[in-house]
């Protein structure tokens, strides 16, 4: 059935404290030494808590939307072209060991690893999301500036885009063997939105590290945008001189264009995109603000272009 | 739907108590199963808000566009199914499994109208102008109307069986515009509509080859 009315989440069904002692089983059982790479592989997918104060300059005055459908409820195509598929079978993506490779036109090319990117200061930051399908959240991510990781690279002056590479991982991610997007799925920005302090290398979510279907263990969130923009479980960040074509331009040229920016004057060809339905509303009864809200803080990065023609 | 006269012709039906007339027997029970998605969706609504996951506006449009497709492909599965197993009784059937498609339809129409539009007028008369893909749901939607409202005996009387058949015909083009309306709503992954769109080709592709296949044959049977 194309619709299967959706299944309980697993983790809706365990009792709270059940829950969490399958990780003190896990981390006794490794701790024992019977679990091996098997219990390692489990215990990384499970949320860990974070240290990051929430950071007041970034909040959103509407309550953020329950931590269940925000886990629950994902458009990540690695995992399916289903929005309930994600949360049930990305348990299985291997998330440790972890790296991005930061390079391209930068003076000190690096290869990072996740326990590194989770020392350096985290802070948590609400956002609202808007998807380009005309459903929104509000989240509490955790992670950093984006500009603090670039920083550690020296990005040259010839940088003008940078692309954001997500993971393939053929065996756990079925999505990856249906040829619905030009597989690894790439995502790109504009220096300038890369470097703006909205855009956040995010790590985590309601204070823990993000559950895998949410694009764990690293992704980008730039909130003024349609959710596509925000790679999910990304390998591979490059600092180049052209624009890069994103997954979404390359699958349906004629619906998805590079800046993606939230805009209600701005229709999809095939929906309105001038309300939106806050999740979990029956009704779409919010209205969609230019730039998903985020005007007066990137509005100047556009002065001058058409944002009809420039979508 | 022609039971007097198949009455007429084999009186022995009529005689038969209706609780050892199977078609009579299961009519409650498929009427009742039909009946199954609205009523966990009704549920869903007004008891367990969860059970429509995290988007029951999208959930509750899904579940019934699913179950309008269903049962038309459904009614248009009786004619094949009787001629290829020679029962009969099929028939029976057809009347409720149409109705079905349009109860859903409609059910679909009006949570889009509902949920998607917030029932604004003018925004829903620009929408159905403006995309493809809500015109073509619209226009089978409408086109399944005057199907619904004489799908009574009476109005098979009324119009004649002739008349009343030519204008049955209107299901090929609603079911054909059913399956392009979700054929061009789909994202990327067009699984399903080509699932769908195979069925209804072949149920259709059918009807083609009855027709164009040599007809003395026929003839002879049916005289």
């Amino acid at each position: 059935m194309p619709t299967p009315i959706p299944p309980i989440p697993p983790s809706e069904i365990t009792p709270q404290a059940t829950y969490l002692n399958r990780r003190s089983f896990l981390a006794a059982a490794a701790a024992a030494g019977v679990a091996g790479s098997a219990g390692d592989a489990a215990a990384a997918s499970i949320a860990d808590k974070l240290n990051a104060p929430r950071n007041p300059a970034y909040v959103v005055k509407d309550p953020p939307t329950a931590r269940k459908l925000v886990t629950g409820y994902n458009n990540f195509y690695e995992f399916g072209t289903g929005k309930y598929d994600p949360m049930a079978s990305a348990d299985a993506m291997i998330t440790r060991p972890w790296t991005i490779e930061i390079g391209g036109l930068v003076e000190t090319p690096r290869t990072i690893g996740i326990e590194d990117i989770l020392k350096m200061p985290l802070e948590e930051r609400v956002y609202r999301l808007r998807c380009v399908e005309a459903w929104s959240m509000v989240i509490p991510w955790v992670g950093l500036e984006f500009n603090k990781l670039a920083a550690l690279v020296n990005p040259t002056s010839a940088a003008k885009y940078v692309k954001f590479t997500s993971a393939v991982q053929k065996e756990t991610m079925p999505g990856t063997r249906l040829n619905v997007i030009d597989w690894p799925y790439v995502e790109g920005l504009r220096i300038d939105e890369a470097m703006h302090p909205l855009t956040l290398l995010t790590v985590g979510l309601y204070g823990e590290t993000l559950p895998n279907q949410n694009g764990a263990p690293v992704r980008i969130v730039v909130p003024w945008k349609y959710g596509f923009k925000s790679g999910k479980s990304i390998v591979k960040i490059e600092f180049v001189a052209e624009q890069p074509k994103s997954a979404w331009m390359k699958a349906i040229p004629g619906e998805y264009g590079f800046y993606s920016n939230v805009n209600p004057a701005v229709d999809h060809p095939r929906w309105s995109q001038k309300s939106e339905r806050p999740l979990p509303a029956l009704f779409a009864s919010r209205q969609t603000e230019p730039f998903n809200g985020y005007a007066e803080q990137v509005a100047s990065l556009y002065a001058g272009m058409d944002l009809k023609k420039n979508y | 739907m022609a039971s007097s006269a198949t009455a007429a012709r084999r009186p022995a039906a009529r005689s038969a108590p209706w609780w050892r007339d199977p078609v009579r027997l299961a009519k409650p029970v498929v009427f009742l199963a039909a009946l199954v998605p609205a009523g966990r969706l009704l549920h869903g609504v007004f008891v367990d808000p969860e059970a429509l996951g995290a988007n029951p506006a999208e959930t509750i449009e899904h579940v019934t566009g699913d179950w309008a497709l269903h049962f038309l492909l459904l009614t248009l599965a009786v004619t094949p199914l009787r001629r290829l197993t020679g029962w009969n009784g099929a028939i029976k059937f057809r009347r409720m499994l149409g109705l079905f498609a349009f109860f859903y339809g409609v059910l679909h129409m009006a949570a889009y109208v509902a949920f998607d539009m917030n029932l604004d007028a003018a925004a829903i008369v620009k929408d159905i102008w403006k995309r493809p893909f809500v015109t073509v749901g619209f226009a089978s939607l409408l086109l399944m109307t005057p199907l619904a409202i004489t799908s009574t005996r009476g109005w098979v009387l009324r119009l004649g069986g002739a008349a009343w058949s030519r204008l049955h015909q209107l299901v090929y083009p609603v079911a054909i515009l059913g399956v392009v309306h979700y054929w061009w709503l789909v994202k990327r992954d067009i699984t399903w509509p080509v699932i769908y769109g195979t069925v209804l080709a072949v149920l259709l592709g059918y009807r083609v080859w009855q027709r164009l296949r040599p007809r003395p044959a026929r003839a002879r049977a049916g005289a």
